[in-house]
């Protein structure tokens, strides 16, 4: 029964290739007579640059080409950044893909050698010598916001990027006449992204055809062209980039990066492809990186627990750039969901991006919304505090009433759907908070330190309309495409513009054509990835594929179901409107005998032998799909921890989560979304953080030292679902790829923090390492 | 300052004039043209280039191909044919073990060894058993959940 | 990720290591690899030439020997895990074993190579110093041996000559009935030790008769814990023993721990009695 693979759970068609290995990601690809660059990056997180001299690289064994910044300055443009929030004030200095006065964090290029093996041209970056000024370093966005801090910029005072300001309702009365006031400062470090695949780039120019062709470990293929033309001066139409396997990217591979401009620089120098594949190392350097956010937070509430205000502060660190979208994080993302789930009247915030010493700050997993709701829901949980209520009781007593069509809250922006009061009652009842909250109970009366942590969620995803991302300075559009094309056989491939990167949606995008057009899956090919053969699409990112891209697919299928209803119909000598559809099968009302199958139905169009009168012979269709709003999925999580109170080593011992992403298309699918999702947010809460040091450099600069979560440090992850369509939606969809990362952090966080407030801990800066709750709790034992 | 070698892959005798520090996972990469082991990080933490190597795995970018010559080295092409899958293959797809398939050769060459030690391990000895390989994608659980029912459909119980 | 050119010679015995060891000024030893090889990835380390012992198979394996057990320093972690001899002569050797870096760390990387790589860190150097081991070295002039905790001399720094082996570590048997523990606090990213103890607590007549305790990860080299082995010596084994022994580890430790972002050295030195304490009453609970 084809139609019933539309919400099953079936196993993927991408992984047999996978599985086997027989996958071809960027790095595997090899063309004959490539050559490999490896690039010198600064040591120096701000320094002058005073001469580069690259002349003992050139005589070394194996190098063909030694470039600098001399070589690529007005020949590559700088890199654009490409989120232009309007009225933040914001300045955009210049990105050149490699340094040339003055670099701006340890990692920004300086020089580029092309060897014929990467061996070789490692060996040779030792013979470039660099003659650096070094300069005074800021690292923290809010110290760098400060009058005198180090200036990485010349145009930009106190290296403020931008200034984004956001009110609703009316925020200092809510506080002047508030009960309960609460207050924090929230600190994200940032995150490393950490797909496992390293990026990488294979540039081959062909000079007779003035062609590009560009492989690249991409999330948006089309943007990556786009861009490249921008940077590189190739007319649009003359690139071809193409997004093979790639091997995750979780925000980290949206950005266009110096790093494939100096590819294609120096393929098109030397007529010959060149590869450049970063190390992880160099991965932790210049790969963008997420969060950086200081956040000074207050909540007014009654004194029964209903907030009645929110107002921030936040500085979001930018690194030494601007990374392509990265002004639209902290701000769109950020400050328009401060609402959260709840109803809060009154909510006003500022937001400062800050250039500081180090890599450049962009979308993470999540991206701005674990921000929002870090902040949230640590104040919810103060509040109860305050106000002496279970943390739930408070949360529920907040939260936006079910509303199945739209619901608009103080920031401006209107939820399309939500029903957050089952979502956290069904995470309450799958926990079974009730008898947590008694074994907690019983836990520390016997002396021991174990914690609940609840958390409600909503994220803004499925990006979104066109219109409000040119409202919001998104220098581009967020429709997706979608081509089906039907073949005499009756086979048929899917040609997307998004680039799933390990979502599964070649399988999903299948499910959805079998679900509308009754046909086998495995007779459905999606093709995506390479922008000669998919029509233009604006990526994968903010949980949009499904939503957006699937969305396309589904009107194209309904096109193509109304072109085959009417061919059905001169083909059965009917009238178009006696033509019934079921499961693949078109046929004269009341005669099921007699019917057209799908099949059928693109043979003939393809042949068109006996095509009605003014109809196109083929059998294919294309819809360009604008949503009309945002889609807002919702959940409520909860976590259950013991902290070792001699060591303060954290033990997360249950993980419950409750997500309502609309329509599920596959289960399987989402809950393994879920599962990665939640795990990508404990990892912040507990054991990631970059850090630098005073000096701009990482000191967590590699695996041994940025600490991401491992097999043996989890529990299984305890996933259930509620459903609540999206009322814009063609499919009811929503999204689920961030939904997982956006609630865990607080979930886990608030759960160590109701462990140790017997101890007297209230606070403790995430990620929550050992030593620093060991400290809190030995703070809270001498009087804090 | 090339040397010549000779491994055994996936039961080919693959020989080669290799410069003595290069790196076995790119002897295995480059020189087999067996891509199917990746490279992941550089402090050998991440776990994507795990083979076998003599028998037990070893991972392929702390090794020097001079150091593995006259070795036999079995990587994730060689478990399968790519067709008649490894139970292990086969119990990654049904659980949906993957999501971006980068450290899943890795991770199954990791899986099979454990299993070779321990046929019936519980989630907990499977977890710790796959310490030493990295996954972003999937918060373990499926992997796990994967390993679990490639030991009963080996028999392991 | 691309090591610097190096020249390998692979030795076919020891006395060819040797040789090849004063041959090549600033020549390293290679045996699995899993200490040096990541630091000559990141080029924090590029010896020129190497000299590859992993196939002298005089070097491999555990056999037992007047008193103890002699281990070969090729002998992989993973087959110290395993062992039978090891688990009889010396458990908490292979109780440490098993819990270095990861399985397939534990197939490569030797007890020879991880001990001459003298990073504090690692486990088997604390838990050797705890059972008073004995390094059996190879030079040029002939054979020595150098007690376990004059080994490792400072951080990633040895006792060997340039042109030495180490060719094998002989460990005592621990007490007939006495127990054992390595409890480690490892750090989660790299699997090193941030803290880790080992203890062996014989008991007599319901008295501790000998104790021999060592914690690793907080200063440069291993730390034998005399002071908390004169606490136990006699002691009942009580709890409040067992707190009292661990918490004079602090007269131990000399005051110049090592700090880093994951831990300091406050913490570190913290933990060293937390995890002391938790060797001492895993050993306790083992003995007899």
């Amino acid at each position: 029964m084809t139609t019933r693979i539309f919400g099953s759970g079936i196993r993927r068609r991408e992984d047999p290739r996978l599985i086997t290995g027989r996958a071809s990601y960027t790095d595997d690809i090899k063309l004959p007579g490539t050559l490999h660059a490896a690039i010198l990056r600064s040591p120096y997180a701000h320094a002058n640059i005073k001469s580069v001299d690259a002349t003992g690289a050139a005589g070394q064994p194996g190098v063909v080409a030694v470039y600098t910044g001399e070589d690529t300055d007005g020949v590559l443009n700088g890199l654009p950044c490409a989120w232009l929030i309007p009225g933040s004030d914001l300045k955009t200095p210049a990105h050149p893909a490699i340094a040339k006065d003055k670099v701006r964090y340890v990692g920004d290029a300086v020089a580029v050698v092309v060897a014929e093996t990467r061996y070789q041209a490692e060996d040779a970056l030792e013979h470039i010598s660099v003659d650096y000024e070094p300069l005074d370093v800021v690292v923290s966005p809010k110290a760098a916001a400060q009058d005198g801090a180090p200036q990485l910029h010349e145009d930009v005072p106190n290296n403020i990027a931008f200034t984004w300001a956001l009110a609703g309702g009316d925020t200092d009365a809510a506080f002047a006449d508030a009960a309960v006031t609460v207050s924090d400062t929230i600190t994200l470090p940032r995150l490393i992204a950490n797909p496992m695949e390293p990026r990488s780039a294979l540039a081959q120019w062909s000079a007779a055809m003035g062609e590009l062709t560009l492989w690249n470990t991409t999330q948006n293929p089309h943007i990556a062209r786009f861009v490249t033309c921008v940077v590189t001066s190739v007319p649009e139409h003359k690139i071809r980039v193409i997004a093979p396997e790639v091997g995750g990217g979780f925000g980290s591979k949206i950005p266009y990066y110096a790093d494939e401009a100096i590819t294609a620089f120096c393929s098109m120098k030397l007529g010959v492809p060149v590869k450049w594949t970063e190390t992880r190392s160099e991965n932790y350097l210049i790969t963008t990186q997420g969060r950086d956010h200081i956040e000074e937070v207050e909540m007014a509430a009654t004194s029964d627990g209903v907030i009645t205000g929110l107002r921030t502060t936040v500085y979001a660190g930018m690194g030494g750039y601007l990374s392509t979208a990265a002004p639209g994080v902290p701000t769109i993302l950020h400050g328009l969901m401060y609402s959260g789930p709840y109803n809060i009247p009154n909510i006003s915030g500022t937001v400062y991006g800050v250039f500081n010493n180090g890599a450049p700050v962009d979308a993470y997993r999540g991206a701005g919304r674990p921000e929002a709701t870090m902040l949230l829901e640590r104040m919810v949980d103060l509040v109860a505090a305050a106000v002496g209520q279970d943390p739930a009781e408070v949360r529920r007593k907040n939260l936006i009433p079910k509303f199945e069509n739209g619901h608009d809250v103080a920031t401006g922006i209107t939820y399309d759907s939500g029903d957050y009061e089952s979502a956290l009652d069904s995470c309450l009842s799958a926990a079974g908070y009730e008898a947590l909250r008694a074994e907690q109970a019983q836990a520390r009366a016997d002396g021991r330190c174990v914690g609940v942590g609840v958390s409600s969620y909503v994220e803004i995803c499925g990006l979104g309309p066109s219109q409000v991302a040119g409202a919001v300075g998104f220098q581009g559009g967020l429709w997706e495409s979608a081509i089906i094309r039907f073949y005499p056989t009756g086979k048929a491939n899917v040609m997307v513009g998004s680039s799933p990167h390990g979502q599964g949606e070649e399988t999903t995008f299948a499910q959805i054509v079998a679900g509308e057009l009754g046909v086998e899956v495995d007779d459905v090919e999606v093709i995506h990835g390479d922008t000669d053969n998919t029509p233009m699409g604006w990526g994968t990112y903010g949980s949009r594929t499904t939503a957006v891209s699937g969305a396309a697919i589904a009107v194209a299928a309904r096109k193509i179901k109304e072109k085959s209803r009417a061919l059905a119909a001169h083909l059965l000598e009917a009238a178009p409107e006696d033509i019934e559809y079921e499961d693949g099968r078109f046929y004269v009302r009341g005669s099921p005998d007699q019917h057209k199958t799908i099949q059928d139905i693109a043979l003939m169009a393809n042949v068109a032998w006996n095509m009605p009168e003014g109809m196109e012979p083929g059998l294919e269709a294309s819809a360009f799909y604008d949503p009309p709003n945002f889609t807002y999925p919702f959940g409520a999580h909860i976590a259950v921890v013991e902290v070792d109170p001699e060591t303060g080593r954290i033990d997360l011992q249950r993980y419950v989560a409750v997500d309502d992403c609309g329509v599920q298309i596959n289960p399987m699918i989402v809950e393994g979304q879920v599962h990665g999702g939640v795990v990508q947010g404990v990892g912040p809460a507990l054991w990631e953080g970059a850090v630098y040091d005073d000096d701009g450099q990482l000191v967590t600069g590699s695996m041994l030292d940025y600490a991401l979560p491992r097999a043996d440090l989890l529990p299984d992850i305890e996933v259930s679902s509620n459903t609540t369509p999206s009322p814009h939606h063609p499919l009811g969809v929503k999204g689920i790829g961030e939904a997982g990362t956006i609630a865990s952090t607080p979930t886990v966080y608030n759960a160590v923090m109701d462990a140790l407030r017997p101890l007297g801990v209230t606070r403790v800066d995430m990620p929550l390492t050992p030593e620093k709750v060991w400290r809190a709790i030995n703070d809270a034992r001498n009087g804090g | 300052m090339t040397v010549p070698v000779e491994i055994t892959i996936n039961g080919k005798a693959c020989s080669g004039e290799v410069e003595e520090r290069q790196l076995l996972v790119h002897f295995i990469r480059e020189n087999a043209g067996l891509t199917g082991t990746k490279v992941g990080c550089d402090t050998s933490q991440c776990g994507t280039c795990t083979v076998q190597l003599d028998g037990v795995s070893a991972k392929s970018c702390t090794v020097l191909t001079v150091q593995a010559s006259g070795s036999s080295v079995t990587t994730i092409e060689g478990i399968s044919d790519g067709v008649d899958l490894h139970p292990l293959q086969e119990a990654f797809w049904n659980n949906h073990g993957l999501q971006c398939g980068f450290c899943t050769p890795g991770m199954i060459m990791a899986a099979n060894e454990l299993l070779s030690k321990n046929p019936s391990p519980t989630r907990e000895e499977i977890r710790h058993g796959l310490e030493g390989n990295i996954c972003r994608c999937t918060g373990y659980q499926n992997i796990v959940s994967a390993v679990e029912d490639a030991a009963k459909a080996m028999g392991g119980r | 990720m691309f090591p610097a050119q190096i020249t390998y010679h692979r030795a076919g015995s020891v006395a060819e290591a040797v040789q090849l060891l004063s041959d090549n000024e600033g020549a390293k030893l290679l045996a699995g690899g899993h200490s040096l090889l990541p630091l000559m990835k990141l080029r924090l380390a590029a010896p020129a030439v190497l000299v590859d012992i992993g196939r002298i198979e005089a070097l491999k394996g555990v056999s037992a020997s007047g008193g103890g057990i002699t281990i070969g320093a090729l002998t992989t972690h993973a087959e110290i895990a395993s062992s039978d001899l090891v688990q009889q002569h010396a458990p908490v050797l292979a109780e440490a074993a098993a819990l270095v870096g990861d399985p397939a760390v534990r197939n490569r990387g030797t007890i020879g190579g991880s001990v001459s790589h003298a990073d504090p860190a690692s486990d088997q150097p604390t838990v050797l110093a705890a059972l008073d081991a004995t390094f059996n070295v190879t030079g040029p002039g002939g054979d020595r041996s150098i007690a376990a905790a004059d080994f490792a001399t400072g951080l990633l720094e040895n006792a060997l000559a340039e042109n030495e082996v180490l060719t094998s570590i002989s460990v005592p048997s621990v007490p007939s009935g006495a127990g054992s523990a390595y409890v480690k606090f490892p750090h989660p990213a790299s699997r090193y030790a941030v803290v880790g103890a080992a203890a062996v607590l014989a008991v007599s007549g319901g008295a501790c008769s000998s104790a021999s305790v060592a914690v690793g990860g907080v200063e440069t080299t291993p730390v034998r814990a005399s002071s908390v082995e004169a606490a136990l010596a006699g002691s009942d084994l009580s709890d409040a023993a067992l707190d009292a022994a661990a918490a004079a580890v602090a007269g131990d430790l000399n005051g110049d721990a090592m700090g880093d972002v994951f831990a300091s050295a406050e913490y570190r030195r913290a933990m060293a009695a937390v995890y002391v304490r938790r060797a001492l009453g895993a050993a306790a609970s083992r003995a007899g």
